[in-house]
């Protein structure tokens, strides 16, 4: 199996080495502007935070897969995870906030010793929507996970599930040999306990990004693509579609440089820069915590290690009006998130 | 002069022949963006086409755009070179089917 960037003691495993990377080349020779000069030049104001309505936690770095795209550089190999006591504190805020969303994502979160408790801890809280982000193989990787997509459904689970294609070569290409087979076993395996279906309150939705160096097409149409192809082939149905563009962080940063896309994967993503997804950024409405605690302002900001602009920058002092008062973090990797209609966790945006 | 007549940046200045000629670059563009939107085919197909004529044409700009935009609607690279066979086919029976004015012009002039 693949390696993590960390083990193959990689440059890029380093938050600053992937940094530079982004202000370099056709922004340092002033080819293509910094993404805070695009703002400027559109008369844009700093992206500040709105009414904070999601918490995003990174349960840990472990992960069954080592995906070539991923932006976390998670795999077997990393063993980081969140804190029992760090978890604790999540759940104080949920209890102490309106925040009505939780959103875990990984590494895989299945992973972490902690999960089931923690997901039923949550939900007694009463959280309205509890996002698990599931890279699906792992509800088959052995018999004890092979019992999660039925806890999923008892604890009102939304299962929002990666799958970067619905033919098999394109999948297992991104994501490993043999994915795109057990992601299909769990996906109907969830539509049994009534995922996705009709009518049924539990929420199957399915993630996809595109498997190389180009920006995915519009959401709309890969979704009916998706759920044609899915139902024709296996039976399989689900919500929604969400369209992601894969940002140029991690192993993504590194697929990019060693293919030599890195520059004409930027001048696309510059040229696809869209005014209105600024203002529906998911920044603006999500706070991402760390396995150890530290506050972003989204998973990639976390990743290329820009900590909140805040005097606030980890859970145990959390203060909501604080953190309201900050801007956002900014880097070159946020024209991911602007370009087309827009890309978020919840897909496109305008 | 640069040492070759393609220069891949040339295609995101597309849009740049509007300036010497600003009403009949924006009527043209205004019908090529019209052409491939959703109609009696979609989008895909439209796209499928343009790909196809793209090789016939020897077009190296349209050829990147093309298959960048099938891509991005997660066109198969079998259906991509099914259309590029669907446009050789054409352009070779083109080619071949001059051959019975050969072949007409062969005999009316034999004895």
């Amino acid at each position: 199996m693949k390696q993590s960037l960390r083990a193959r003691s990689n440059p890029l495993a380093k938050t600053d080495t992937q940094q530079a990377q982004l202000s370099a080349g056709p922004f340092a020779d002033g080819s293509l502007p910094t993404f805070e000069a695009q703002l400027q030049q559109h008369r844009l104001p700093a992206i500040r935070p709105k009414t904070l309505e999601i918490l995003q936690l990174n349960m840990g770095y472990m992960c069954n897969q080592v995906c070539a795209h991923c932006h976390v550089d998670a795999g077997p190999d990393r063993k980081e995870k969140m804190s029992r006591q760090i978890l604790q504190k999540c759940l104080d805020l949920l209890s102490s906030t309106d925040i009505h969303t939780l959103d875990l994502t990984g590494g895989a979160p299945e992973m972490h010793p902690d999960f089931r408790w923690f997901v039923a801890e949550a939900r007694k809280r009463g959280v309205r929507d509890l996002i698990v982000r599931s890279n699906l193989t792992i509800l088959r990787a052995n018999k004890s996970y092979k019992e999660l997509p039925a806890f999923f459904a008892e604890q009102g689970v939304h299962v929002v599930s990666s799958l970067p294609f619905y033919k098999r070569e394109k999948t297992d290409r991104q994501r490993g040999e043999g994915v795109f087979g057990q992601s299909i076993e769990a996906l109907q395996v969830l539509n049994e306990l009534g995922y996705g279906k009709e009518g049924s309150d539990l929420k199957l939705d399915l993630v996809y990004n595109p498997s190389g160096a180009f920006l995915p097409g519009d959401q709309t149409a890969l979704e009916h693509d998706f759920k044609k192809a899915l139902q024709e082939d296996f039976g399989i149905v689900f919500n929604q579609l969400f369209a992601l563009t894969n940002l140029p962080i991690s192993r993504f940063l590194d697929y990019l440089i060693a293919s030599e896309n890195f520059e004409d994967y930027m001048h696309a993503l510059v040229e696809a820069f869209n005014p209105a997804a600024v203002a529906q950024v998911m920044c603006t409405n999500t706070l991402s915590v760390s396995h150890e605690g530290y506050l972003y302002d989204c998973d990639f900001n976390q990743m290329l290690g820009m900590p909140v602009a805040s005097a606030i920058q980890h859970i145990d002092n959390f203060d909501i009006d604080l953190l309201a008062q900050r801007k956002i973090e900014i880097s070159q990797h946020c024209y991911g998130c602007t370009a087309g209609n827009g890309s978020s966790c919840q897909g496109a945006m305008t | 002069m640069k040492k070759s007549y393609y220069q891949p940046e040339d295609l995101s200045k597309f849009k740049n022949i509007s300036d010497w000629s600003p009403e009949l670059g924006a009527k043209f563009f205004e019908y090529y963006n019209t052409v491939f939107e959703e109609g009696a085919l979609s989008a895909r197909e439209k796209s499928l086409i343009a790909l196809a004529v793209a090789h016939v044409v020897h077009c190296p700009y349209c050829i990147d755009a093309y298959t960048k935009d099938g891509l991005q609607r997660g066109i198969a690279k079998e259906e991509m070179m099914e259309a590029v066979h669907v446009g050789a086919a054409i352009q070779s029976g083109a080619t071949l089917v001059h051959g019975v004015q050969m072949m007409g012009i062969h005999d009316k002039l034999s004895m």
